[in-house]
């Protein structure tokens, strides 16, 4: 296992300095372009993209959370979550326990973030407590905690900043040489070597437009092979593939969607909160892999939980080939057992998964039959028939009066 | 002049290499120490969940005395064992985790118990109990694996060899009893 995040580690510094370098790139021609100086854009491509990474670095977990609206929860609120959290946590050998924080949301999802497994944060959305089993929400926790104990986490946050800055700066060179172009400002014309800052100049726009695509792509690679990875780790830390794979049944079975992710924290989700409702998610293009293909290969490790496991029904799915995972680390794991199913099979955090539940379905009856609803300030919902002619309404609880 | 300087080079190459494995050899062996402790941790969790669950369960289990007695005594024997060696212990474990599994197959016959929100409560806290200790166990076998494959393999197996690092040793369940994982179930 160690060996496999070492390696891992190796592949992904070189795609991380293969993106590196297109900003330089990119810094260098703006630099020729505008300033007739290439270091000098070399230089401010390097200072956006430092400053960037810092507040990734520091404030990145935090952003995330706030823009997820996510809030930490306690062991007494979800005694059950945290449990598994903390089971997971052992499983895994994490130094330190994440925090743990819940997004009020029907939509079945889950992130890890947080920059070093030291502080650490794992959010799951208030929808997956409710419809996963025990079993399931541990193979969704152990997915998420071998994002963080392999410090994919602190990557891909690093990797989505670098993918962030080429797409602006190439989208700014662009209509800046649009224009300048159009409107022939450019100081250089006078001065001799046409012909060389003419090739510069083709050779720049290709660069500006191939540049983003490629960082794309790099990107996608590098993600797509953690998701692979962590669901091999979750396997191995839960010895049960079954729970991960009907958990991910489930999520991808259901079509709600998640209302506080956007495009750059699609990435750092379980699946994709953004696929659309029956398409197959294969081309290239997307952060993660197939969902069905994740399930098919966790429902073919058949003979156990070790990482050799994982690599043999990777390699059943996709009728041979090459493994994705690295031959050292398929060596030096021994065979390891599965283990049975959890005798329970309830579902939902107990007493507060059943109340939010009728909660929900009693408001969705009030409102299609087109009461409305007013929150008073004492926190009661209340309920107003359409037909309601009175200016206001007295809270039945504390009596204050609601405007209608 | 310049062989000196190759036979430096090696020389200064080489205690890097030897300093650096012996420091991952330790760091893996202590690795080992701490999630042997970790076990222990989760063991003595469910010694203290068990004078909680006999506090809300005897009032509804009047006719099952002799069933609770033997998970408090069960419980005593291992909180002496603590300390007395891997075997004795891990025996003394495997009997409370027999003790706690019979006590809580007798649970079915109680419907007001089941319903009772305390045991809810202890239930979810025995369940994860449970696979707290035997997830440790899991990561003590393969915290000993990768530190077994580094004293093992070349060339690694040298240094560890010269210093005295030996093969660490792997839990495995020698009780019956201890083999098939307590099922918890309530329901």
């Amino acid at each position: 296992m160690w060996e496999q995040i070492r390696s891992n580690r190796i592949r992904s510094v070189i795609l991380v300095v293969a993106m590196a370098a297109l900003l330089l790139l990119i810094g260098y021609f703006l630099g020729v372009a505008f300033m007739d100086n290439g270091i000098g854009g070399l230089l401010i491509a390097f200072a956006i993209w430092a400053v960037m990474n810092l507040i990734a670095f520091f404030q990145g977990d935090s952003i995330l959370l706030a823009i997820s609206r996510a809030r930490k929860i306690k062991r007494d609120d979800y005694p059950r979550l945290y449990n598994i959290v903390e089971e997971m946590k052992i499983a895994s050998g994490l130094e330190k326990m994440p925090d743990i924080y819940i997004i009020d949301d029907t939509a079945l999802n889950a992130f890890a973030t947080g920059r070093d497994p030291k502080r650490a944060s794992i959010a799951v959305t208030s929808g997956l407590l409710q419809k996963l089993t025990r079993d399931e929400l541990q193979g969704v926790v152990g997915h998420e905690i071998s994002h963080i104990k392999n410090r994919d986490v602190l990557l891909m946050a690093l990797c989505s900043v670098l993918l962030g800055t080429i797409v602006i700066l190439a989208w700014y060179v662009t209509r800046l040489l649009f224009f300048g172009s159009l409107f022939g400002g450019r100081r250089s014309s006078s001065s001799g070597g046409g012909q060389a800052q003419l090739i510069i100049l083709a050779g720049g726009i290709v660069l500006m437009i191939l540049a983003p695509i490629i960082a794309q792509f790099i990107y996608f690679a590098i993600s797509r092979k953690r998701e692979y990875l962590a669901d091999a780790s979750s396997a191995l830390y839960t010895r049960y593939p079954e729970g991960l794979a009907s958990a991910l049944e489930k999520i991808a079975g259901s079509t709600t969607q998640l209302k506080s992710a956007n495009q750059a924290s699609a990435p750092m989700y379980i699946i994709n909160p953004f696929r659309k409702k029956g398409r197959a998610a294969t081309d290239l293009t997307s952060t993660h892999p197939p969902i069905s293909e994740r399930i098919r290969i966790l429902r073919s490790m058949a003979g156990g939980a070790s990482f050799a496991d994982y690599d043999n029904a990777f390699r059943n799915v996709h009728q041979g080939g090459r493994g994705i995972i690295s031959a050292s680390a398929v060596a030096s794991t021994g065979t390891i057992g599965l283990r049975a199913a959890e005798p329970e099979a309830v579902q939902g955090e107990p007493e507060i998964g059943k109340v939010e539940r009728s909660r929900e379905v009693s408001d969705l009856m009030w409102r299609l039959n087109n009461y409305k609803t007013i929150t008073c300030d004492c926190g009661t919902k209340l309920k107003v028939p359409p037909n309601i002619k009175k200016p206001s309404v007295k809270c039945p609880h504390c009596s204050r009066i609601n405007k209608l | 002049m310049i062989a000196v300087y190759i036979i430096i080079g090696v020389v200064v190459i080489l205690l890097l290499f030897f300093a650096g494995t012996y420091n991952s050899l330790v760091r893996l062996r202590n690795g080992v120490k701490n999630a042997w402790a970790q076990i222990d941790v989760q063991l003595k969790r469910r010694h203290d969940l068990i004078p909680n669950l006999m506090e809300t369960v005897k009032g509804y289990m009047k006719h099952e005395r002799e069933t609770l007695e033997a998970v408090t005594n069960a419980r005593n024997l291992a909180q002496k064992a603590i300390g007395t060696g891997v075997g004795a212990q891990s025996k003394a474990e495997a009997g409370l985790s027999g003790a706690l599994s019979r006590l809580l197959a007798v649970v079915e016959n109680y419907p007001d118990l089941k319903a009772n929100q305390n045991f809810l409560a202890l239930q979810e806290e025995l369940t994860s109990t449970e696979n707290k200790i035997s997830f440790s166990r899991q990561f003590y076998n393969d915290s000993v694996l990768n530190y077994n494959n580094k004293t093992h393999m070349f060339p690694s197996n040298i240094i560890a060899g010269m210093t005295g690092f030996k093969a660490g040793e792997f839990f495995e369940v020698t009780v019956a009893e201890e083999r098939v994982a307590p099922k918890v179930s309530f329901t």
